[in-house]
């Protein structure tokens, strides 16, 4: 029994730790002197890396989510007679939590690992103390660009991903399933609202970029320089990220959308 | 050169992302057109207005006119007061317009409908509509057909 | 012989430094006299390459102190530390070369952050650099294209891109054919007489390191085994120094890891 408590509390001591180091990273990753045309190319470099590379399966995914919730919601409504909300729900159900849950969710799975794979590489390969040693913060070189352009690019694809799937509702909602075009699209504009709905969105998928990148590119920074300590990492940060986005989701709608 | 590629997918990207949000705002919420004319407010006095909601649509003839801003209650007459605003598009509504809460398919959303009166006058900013019909309650409309059943 | 403490660089001072439970340095003193090629052996796990690191401030000592040119590293600014570290370069093992960017760029890359020459001048001096590791052509190859060997001389032309006053060897023999461990040798010895560069080489190959060295410090059991000219070293009496040199299996380092008795652990 003392073993258990004990255990325990050195478990939480762990996590503890791991959080302020995790912290201690990010706040000098972020505040120090840097050269600001040098970041600002090393951060577009990112931005491409992270974020226009991960547009394809953000598209596909997108259309095909949009494409579903259309024909799984007809098939619903239709019984009550109310196909006319098709577009309603489609672009309510993108808007407020598929666009940024599933977005980060691949985010995790396509960036998040790439980024803590890199990184951890760096470390392994020496590459991270041999900037050290010629005099270059590696935070500010090599973690803070990635951080940033992982916070930059999550909002961009969350848009696109939802804008995509309310296209893909339309092509299966309207062109085959034959809801009137023009009730489709009245319901959902009357329906869907700038501020609480879209940009809400939108602050989900910045909370989760912040998230998301954090964990990926600690988890990179922190690892045991070794293939296992590489391997085992890349797995922790979709694990974690994943875990950390459906959690957050969850307390995100409770304070936007709870009182409704 | 390698940079200059560079530059320009990820200016792609961001312009992808701009547009995207753009369609989001005028097309899927349907933004803009409310925002670029005025419009004007009348209220309405409804005996209940069961399911109706803020954000909820004005429509005569089955066009979109504006949208429900406001509910209130008002204890003096135990009746609500419903604020619309109308667009400035639509001036010409009659002072005896009437207002009805109706609601779209069997379980849709309530909205309300105007149709214009005879009365040469039109509303404008600041009148209230008398002539209303309330929201359909479902319980309601349940129980008078089985109080009929049972008289027959 | 010249005094030691009067022209060392980097003076080692009491050192403790711990790892977690480990015990790595109890209460090392040492210096490292300037412009000679000091070897660093002993036995693996003594911490060799952690000495390195608390010389380049990479790691700070439990107690006690490393002083490069009389200043206590772990006791200066972030800034103050990144400018010292600008005047001693390292070799790491791997050689560390930048993934994403090409041999010229590698090269260039401490010239363009702590220096403001232009576009002409780095083009100038990378090449020089190349040029003497014996590289030049492959300037605008990409790292993964090199083989190890050429790898690491990159990253020596990297290190004394910025012309240090000491550079450090962290293991450069490893994984080396003996045409790529002959080119290092006389690469480091040129180095040094060339240029009057101390350097500090960290190996566990003793008969090359020995070969080029001037200085040995051998390091066992968390302090200085011996101190002294490789000369010094062989004639050596202490039975560990004697181990070493000679590979033995028996002697001060056990062959058996510490345990119960054959006899008892299998009845």
């Amino acid at each position: 029994m003392m073993d258990w408590v004990a255990r325990l509390g050195r478990g939480s001591l762990d996590r503890i730790a791991v959080l302020g180091r995790a912290t201690v990273m990010l706040a000098q990753a972020i505040f120090g002197r840097s050269q600001v045309g040098v970041s600002w190319r090393l951060t577009l470099a990112q931005v491409h890396a992270v974020g226009v590379l991960s547009l394809s399966i953000i598209l596909v995914s997108g259309l095909f989510i949009g494409m579903v919730l259309a024909l799984q919601g007809y098939t619903i409504l239709v019984d009550y007679g109310s196909e006319q909300a098709l577009g309603q729900m489609v672009a309510l159900s993108l808007a407020r939590e598929l666009g940024p849950v599933v977005t980060a969710l691949l985010f995790a799975g396509r960036a998040g690992s790439a980024l803590t794979a890199e990184i951890g590489l760096m470390k392994a390969t020496e590459q991270l103390a041999s900037l050290e040693m010629i005099g270059v913060d590696p935070l500010r070189r090599v973690i803070a660009p990635r951080f940033w352009a992982g916070c930059i690019s999550l909002p961009i694809l969350s848009i696109i991903f939802v804008a995509i799937g309310c296209l893909g509702g339309a092509l299966v909602g309207i062109v085959w399933l034959g809801v009137d075009a023009g009730s489709f699209w009245a319901n959902m504009q009357s329906a869907t609202d700038f501020g609480a709905d879209i940009m809400n969105g939108v602050i989900k998928s910045i909370v989760f970029g912040v998230v998301v990148t954090w964990i990926a590119v600690f988890q990179g920074y922190d690892l045991e320089p070794t293939a296992a300590g590489i391997a085992r990492a890349t797995t922790k940060t979709v694990v974690y990220a994943s875990l950390a986005v459906l959690g957050l989701d969850f307390f995100l709608t409770a304070v936007m959308f709870g009182e409704l | 050169m390698y940079h200059r590629s560079l530059e320009l997918t990820v200016g792609v990207f961001v312009l992808l992302g701009a547009l995207a949000l753009g369609f989001l705002a005028l097309e899927v919420s349907g933004l803009a057109p409310q925002q670029a004319d005025g419009s004007y407010r009348v209220s309405a006095r409804f005996e209940n207005i069961a399911g109706l909601t803020a954000r909820a649509k004005v429509s005569a003839a089955g066009v979109t006119v504006g949208r429900v801003v406001g509910i209130r209650y008002d204890s003096g007459t135990a009746a609500a007061f419903v604020d619309l605003e109308i667009s400035d598009r639509y001036r010409d509504f009659s002072k005896d317009t009437t207002a009805a809460i109706l609601t779209a398919g069997l379980l849709g959303e309530k909205y309300i409908g105007l149709s214009t009166g005879g009365d040469p006058d039109p509303l404008s900013d600041g009148d209230v509509i008398f002539d209303t019909q309330s929201a359909v309650v479902l319980e309601e409309l349940i129980g008078k057909f089985l109080l009929n059943m049972s008289a027959n | 012989m010249v005094s030691e403490t009067q022209d060392a660089l980097v003076e080692i001072d009491a050192l403790t430094f711990q790892r977690d439970d480990r015990l790595i340095y109890d209460g090392m003193t040492g210096s490292i006299p300037r412009g000679r090629i000091t070897a660093v052996v002993g036995p693996s796990g003594t911490g060799k390459t952690t000495l390195l690191r608390l010389i380049g401030g990479q790691l700070k000592p439990t107690r006690g102190e490393v002083r490069y040119a009389g200043e206590a590293v772990h006791r200066l600014s972030r800034d103050a530390l990144f400018r010292l570290r600008a005047r001693m370069g390292m070799l790491f093992q791997s050689g560390a070369l930048f993934t994403e960017l090409s041999v010229f760029e590698n090269v260039a890359f401490p010239l363009r952050v702590h220096t403001d020459l232009d576009e002409e001048l780095i083009r100038f001096v990378v090449l020089m650099k190349l040029e003497a590791v014996g590289l030049r052509g492959a300037a605008e190859l990409m790292p993964q294209a090199l083989s190890g060997g050429m790898q690491r001389r990159v990253a020596l032309a990297r290190a004394i891109a910025l012309d240090p006053e000491m550079i450090m060897y962290d293991e450069p023999f490893v994984g080396q054919d003996p045409i790529g461990l002959g080119m290092l040798l006389s690469l480091i010895k040129e180095l040094n007489q060339a240029l009057g560069l101390t350097s500090i080489v960290v190996s566990h190959d003793l008969k090359e390191t020995l070969s080029i060295a001037d200085h040995v410090f051998m390091i066992a059991n968390q302090r200085l085994a011996f101190v002294g000219s490789p000369a010094a070293m062989e004639a050596s009496d202490d039975p560990l120094v004697q181990q070493f040199l000679s590979g033995g299996r028996d002697g001060p380092v056990a062959f058996h890891y510490p345990g119960p008795r054959f006899q008892d652990q299998i009845r």
